[in-house]
């Protein structure tokens, strides 16, 4: 089904480098993407594949350094310094570690309330408290008078996760970048969290970049939406939630959802693995030609996938990979008319 | 036959700290017998590092063990870890029972090579002869899937978190001891570099018969591992069972809390359930069954006096006044 | 209206907050018998000269003369009390410290936020004229501005201090802030439009508040033996030659130190020397405690 809505930030070839050691990092690498309004997009990725640098850029805290990040049509590089301000504050950026991410020398109410006096939010400290009480009882702290005068360290992880949600709440944000929001939260407590930032969207009309290593969260929380893959700074798979985790196409895609230890000894016992060619990751300092999965990709063809970059390719309705034997074969299967639709991933 | 080589008996392990006295092991009992591995599961905080450093006798100073028996069975011979000398314990540790511990992957010393870290720890344990250590060192390498030409002469920085990892399980496995004890020992890796832990552990285990015991908060590593499961909540095992039935048939209203609250990658969409509340302070703990302030089938009993672990099933055992409740419910 | 009252209600009140903040002082023994020294020297310094008149009468038959009831710690060269002049000697010495230190820290918190927080070419300039500053031996510089100008004032003489001192405290402030600014909660403070006014004085300033006050006390004890060794020198002199610096210049240029008798008159102020400099560097160890919000509010 075509999405019919309109974009709110497309990512247009979105480049990031970083120096290191006097060398150039490609953190980022082309990243091409469009998040449409009211959807749940997932960034998913392992460590060091780009994803929080991704996020960072769009919430304007980062700027790229190729392409551009484009706000209702508009680069938001080139706005003017109001418009700019206005973009950042209309996203927001939700961080990983709850404990780093609010000030220990602030009560809530007063980290709440904060923004809400400075932009005038709220015109004095007793409106300024009753908004916040509405923000705590929306990201489920009740009964809010509760927390108000709590110190962060009074707080546990999951609470203080949603005083941080409650935060970008206060500038009434229209798209929420949540960078591994809920992955430092106990278990026991996750599926929660998870809810109240469901809730939110459904509430609201909020926008989600939601970001994660975990493919099961990414699957619970975007079903409905789309998740898009990253290996070392580059995308390489988009899809509908459901198509990707019971369809992946990329090679990587299809590595890493089969070596996804299950919280079910039935089905992670019996889960048929993908075998790579080499456990090493490769140092962003130094990517292999071509494509950078190349290494370790099972389905490896010599001449072709180290030599030439994949680019991300139409292979189905809304589904994209970047890999040259996926994109051949789907062209091949077109070509024989056995089928529009995506054929079943070969395990 | 199941030989017996772990029994730890009614242990209580508490420390002090500002507010007050953290009871961080309550009344922990369980036995562990060879070739069995056994997953302790629970959430921060909920004393199952603590438990494990006890096991071995590495708490901090402050800590102190209120009362429990360790023992450690071997060749017939009984051993109470608790009242080991300092000499007998340095040599238990390592040669008869290994920890590796959470985050270890970063507590190497930098300006060592790898060789170094095998050579020293063999020495310190009378493990002479340089060539054997060498030898033993490169099978080890060789069995958790490193290259030894390539990593053998090493420094930790030269080597990926998941490597690094590798290296510490097969330097426990070096004095060929009779369990060994991890402490969230995929926590911080990526997934691709999860599995091939996961791979190395159950390949190790197949070759060498040794007892693995790990803690970890991680649901799924139990269940890709583990032959039992104990579930740990506010410092005690509340229920402990094959992995099977901890994780099909659970009867501890928390482990069933706990198995539906994770989701899984494979399959359609399932409902998960959240655990209302906040998980316990081990310093003010709720009276009678910690976990009551979170339970749904808390009745006034529960208020009010702790369960004792009941059978509720073949060689499963839960700390629950309504089991049979809870059993129906789902 | 109820919820008015609520909201002021929770604001401890003043005696609260001061009965906590001892608690908090308390907690560490070393700083709180180092709070206990300073209040003390306070009071020796501020308090008690009302008190003990200021003895200038020049007593020829008590020249160098013991301890006794009558003079404390004996008497100087001229068979003035020294107890008196120690007494009166302290006032310069901890007005100097307390200003140099505060002048001084005020500098270097200015400089390092802006420093680290503008970043460019305003942390080129201000590090540079840091490095420069450095490199300028300060105490022979001390020693010939004081040639040159008569350093009697003593608000003078802490400007002068605090202007040769401010590099170092500066570097230390400005990289306090650059590890502040890599928070998460700053960089949250900057997505929701916050600004760079609020950033520094509430995000970054709250969590260096320890910080400050620990290098205001070094600040401050710096300037103590700045002073002193410029008195020693006999570079600077106060109205009524009363110093704890003078004293021990004078005690040291009018041959004190051979008289077996003077030994308290020469060792009395390098002892209050001493032990203020202790009870500041003590002092310090609580500090950590008071400004810890996690403490303060007590969990």
């Amino acid at each position: 089904m075509p999405d019919k809505r309109q974009p709110v930030v497309e990512l247009v070839h979105l480049s990031r480098t970083f120096e290191q050691r006097g060398m150039l990092v490609k953190a980022v690498d082309d990243v091409t993407l469009a998040v449409n309004e009211g959807e749940v997009v997932c960034l998913v990725g392992e460590s060091g594949c780009g994803k929080t640098t991704t996020g960072k850029m769009i919430a304007g805290l980062i700027r790229p350094s190729g392409g551009e990040i484009r706000y209702n049509g508009q680069d938001i590089w080139r706005m003017d310094a109001a418009q700019f301000r206005k973009y950042r504050m209309a996203v927001q950026l939700i961080h990983q570690d709850p404990y780093a991410s609010l000030n220990p020398a602030h009560s809530v109410f007063r980290i709440l309330s904060a923004p809400l006096l400075e932009h005038k939010i709220a015109s004095n400290p007793q409106a300024a408290r009753d908004r916040v009480r509405e923000l705590l009882m929306m990201v489920d702290l009740t009964p809010p008078d509760d927390f108000l005068d709590k110190y962060p360290h009074q707080l546990s992880g999951g609470q203080r996760q949603r005083v941080s949600v409650a935060r970008a709440l206060t500038v009434v944000p229209s798209v929420i970048v949540a960078d591994e929001a809920v992955s430092m939260v106990d278990v026991s407590i996750r599926v929660s969290l998870l809810n109240t930032l469901r809730k939110l969207k459904e509430r609201l009309g909020v926008t989600y970049v939601f970001i994660t290593h975990d493919l099961a969260v990414a699957k619970h929380f975007a079903w409905e939406g789309r998740v898009a893959v990253m290996y070392l700074g580059r995308m390489v798979e988009v899809a509908h939630t459901p198509q990707l985790v019971n369809h992946p196409q990329h090679p990587y895609t299809q590595a890493l959802l089969s070596a996804i230890p299950e919280p079910d000894p039935r089905i992670t016992r019996t889960k048929e693995r993908v075998q790579l060619r080499s456990l090493d990751v490769p140092s962003l300092l130094n990517l292999p030609p071509g494509c950078s999965f190349h290494p370790r990709c099972p389905r490896f063809e010599a001449g072709l996938c180290d030599v030439m970059v994949p680019e991300l390719m139409e292979v189905g309705t809304a589904t994209r990979v970047a890999c040259h034997v996926v994109t051949r074969e789907a062209a091949h299967a077109l070509r024989d008319g056995h089928t529009t639709s995506l054929p079943p991933a070969a395990p | 036959m199941t030989k017996t080589v772990l029994e730890v008996k009614n242990l209580w392990v508490e420390y002090p700290a500002r507010r007050g006295v953290v009871q961080a092991v309550r009344g922990v009992s369980f036995d562990l017998c060879q070739g069995e591995t056994l997953a302790f599961i629970g959430e921060s905080g909920s004393g199952k590092t603590t438990l494990g450093l006890a096991l071995v006798r590495l708490l901090p100073k402050s800590a102190r063990v209120r009362q429990g028996n360790i023992l450690f069975y071997q060749n017939g011979r009984v051993q109470d870890v608790l009242a080991l000398s300092q000499e007998d314990l340095r040599q238990f540790r390592w040669r008869d029972c290994a920890m590796v511990f959470q985050g270890a992957q970063n507590s190497f010393n930098p300006v060592l090579r790898v060789e170094s870290q095998f050579y020293d720890t063999a020495r310190a344990h009378g493990m002479t002869g340089t060539a054997h250590v060498k030898q033993r060192a490169i099978d080890l390498l060789r069995m958790v899937q490193l290259d030894p030409n390539r990593v053998f002469r090493s420094f930790p920085h030269e080597l990926s978190g998941g490597m690094r990892q590798r290296v510490l399980i097969a330097l426990g496995l070096l004095l060929q001891p009779q369990v060994i004890i991890l402490d969230e020992p995929t926590t911080a890796l990526d997934i691709l570099t999860q599995r091939s832990i996961i791979e190395v552990l159950r390949k190790l285990k197949k070759e060498l018969d040794f007892s693995l015991i790990f803690i970890s908060h991680d649901l799924s590593l139990a269940a890709e591992l583990a032959d039992r499961v104990a579930t740990v909540y506010a410092g005690t095992i509340v229920e402990i069972g094959g992995v099977y039935d901890i994780f099909e048939r659970a009867r501890h209203p928390y482990t069933q809390a706990l198995t539906h609250s994770v989701p899984t990658v494979t399959g359609d969409l399932r409902d998960l359930t959240s655990i209302p509340g906040s998980p316990p302070d081990l310093i003010v703990l709720p009276p009678g069954c910690a976990f009551h302030p979170r339970c749904p089938f808390a009745t006034q009993r529960c208020k009010e006096q702790e369960p004792p672990l009941e059978p509720v099933g073949e060689g499963q055992f839960a700390a629950c006044w309504n089991w049979r409740e809870a059993m129906n419910k789902t | 209206m109820m919820q008015a009252q609520a909201f002021y209600a929770r604001q401890p009140s003043f005696l609260q907050s001061l009965s906590q903040t001892l608690k908090l002082l308390a907690r560490n023994k070393v700083g709180f018998a180092g709070f206990l020294g300073v209040l003390f020297f306070v009071f020796f310094a501020l308090v008690l000269p009302i008190f003990v008149p200021i003895d200038n009468q020049t007593r020829m038959d008590k020249i160098y003369a013991p301890a006794s009831w009558d003079h404390l710690l004996g008497t100087d060269f001229q068979g003035r009390d020294v107890f008196s002049q120690l007494v009166h000697g302290g006032r310069e010495v901890l007005v100097i410290a307390f200003v140099t230190g505060a002048i001084t820290t005020f500098l270097a918190v200015v400089f390092g936020s802006l420093s680290a927080v503008l970043g460019g070419w305003v942390d080129s300039f201000i590090m540079s004229l840091a490095d420069l500053w450095l490199a300028i031996p300060q105490f022979p510089v001390l020693a010939v501005l004081a040639s040159l100008v008569k350093l009697n004032n003593v608000i003078l003489l802490a400007l002068l201090l605090s202007l040769l001192s401010w590099p170092t405290l500066t570097r230390a402030i400005r990289s306090q802030v650059l590890s502040l600014r890599q928070r998460d909660y700053v960089e949250a403070a900057r997505s929701l439009g916050l600004s760079t006014r609020h950033i520094i004085f509430n995000e970054i300033m709250p969590n260096m508040m320890s910080y400050i006050a620990i290098s205001l006390i070094f600040a401050m004890t710096a300037a103590v033996y700045a002073q002193a060794g410029l008195a020693f020198l006999g570079l600077i002199s106060f109205s009524d030659n009363n110093s704890w610096g003078v004293t021990i210049q004078l005690a040291w240029t009018k041959g004190a130190i051979f008289f077996r008798d003077s030994f308290l008159y020469i060792m009395a102020p390098v002892l209050a020397i001493a032990l203020f400099q202790l009870s500041l560097v003590s002092f310090t160890r609580s500090l950590e405690e008071v400004f810890n919000p996690r403490l303060r509010t007590g969990v």
